[in-house]
């Protein structure tokens, strides 16, 4: 008996099995069989320990598999606690929907995302959005490319302005919140209102990020029980000094790594 | 009085409303997060309140960028 991971799960093998008889039982239908990282261009008798994946081009795998595929790729323990957590997110424009993105691809259970305006071409220059989702609702066209990378995270849109009267309905039971608006008054309106109405619940803010200036400048900060801002807190965006895609994906870089860090019970200073 | 703003001595005359320290410390009352005792207040809606001799302030201010 030989032990071998067969698509990131453990599996029994009877001596001298080769990796084209491990197809023919498995996945006869495999066209690319990855063995130990590297692609098998040929047969060869499997040894313990041996790591195989088998995919079928095109095949979209069941949650059950992809579930096992990305646990096995986080800590032991980590998967689990953040499939049951749900996270909000303000704002689906360069922080929002590279925050989105990431958190969807670590495997956050659900995501509560808002926002009110269209993809226009401009906003290709730094938000995860394509040429072909131009005129789309931003929350609308996140949701999709959400689902081309994890269709198994839960994602709920709201295509509207937040204000306070509506920030607690919007964003109900959420485990950890994220400020990823654009203008420095709809960040200081939801700032105050989340501490006003949510005290218990952690807020992710970002405040400078514009520019080119050193990456090492932005950094995560705790300003006070349950707000961190992320950012230089300097650099606003002005005429001379865009928003431009590397700063904006290091702040919300920060920003989706201090949720993950709140999520799994850490300080994320 | 005698006030604390973001962790330093602050001495102003009796009667300093929330707008007037603001605009000393030019920061505009809709960009901030304004927090008074340990108690966060709504700056934008609080700019004719008088603050307290004694008064401890945080105030975070955001830039614009997302």
């Amino acid at each position: 008996m030989i032990n071998i991971q067969l698509n990131e799960v453990p599996f029994g093998l009877a001596e001298e099995t080769s990796l084209y008889q491990l197809r023919t039982q498995q996945k006869p239908d495999a066209d690319i069989l990855i063995l130990n990282g590297f692609p098998a261009t040929d047969d060869c008798l499997l040894k313990d320990e041996d790591q195989i994946i088998m995919i079928k081009r095109g095949e979209i795998p069941a949650a059950s598999q992809l579930e096992a595929l990305m646990m096995a790729r986080h800590t032991p323990g980590v998967h689990s606690r953040i499939a049951q957590s749900t996270v909000g997110i303000a704002g689906a424009g360069g922080l929002g929907s590279n925050i989105a993105i990431a958190l969807a691809r670590v495997g956050v259970g659900q995501l509560v995302i808002a926002d009110f305006d269209l993809v226009e071409p401009s906003n290709l220059n730094r938000q995860q959005y394509f040429i072909d989702q131009i005129g789309l609702p931003k929350v609308v066209a996140l949701k999709e490319n959400l689902k081309r990378i994890n269709p198994y995270v839960k994602v709920k849109i709201y295509e509207g302005k937040i204000d306070p009267q509506n920030l607690r309905k919007v964003f109900t039971a959420v485990d950890v919140m994220v400020e990823a608006f654009d203008a420095p008054e709809q960040k200081a309106m939801l700032t105050t209102a989340h501490l006003q109405q949510s005290p218990d619940c952690p807020l992710v803010a970002a405040s400078g990020m514009a520019g080119y200036a050193s990456s090492n400048r932005i950094q995560t900060k705790k300003i006070r029980h349950n707000l961190y801002v992320v950012g230089d807190q300097a650099t606003a965006a002005m005429p001379g000094q865009g928003l431009m895609a590397p700063r904006v994906s290091i702040a919300a870089g920060h920003q989706a790594n201090a949720v993950l860090r709140l999520l799994l019970g850490e300080q994320p200073e | 009085m005698n006030m604390r703003v973001n962790g330093e001595d602050y001495q102003a005359e009796t009667g300093l409303t929330i707008g007037q320290l603001l605009h000393r410390l030019g920061l505009q009352a809709e960009r901030v997060v304004l927090e008074i005792n340990t108690n966060i207040i709504n700056a934008a809606d609080s700019t004719d309140t008088e603050l307290h001799d004694g008064d401890n302030l945080e105030i975070i201010q955001f830039v614009g960028g997302g």
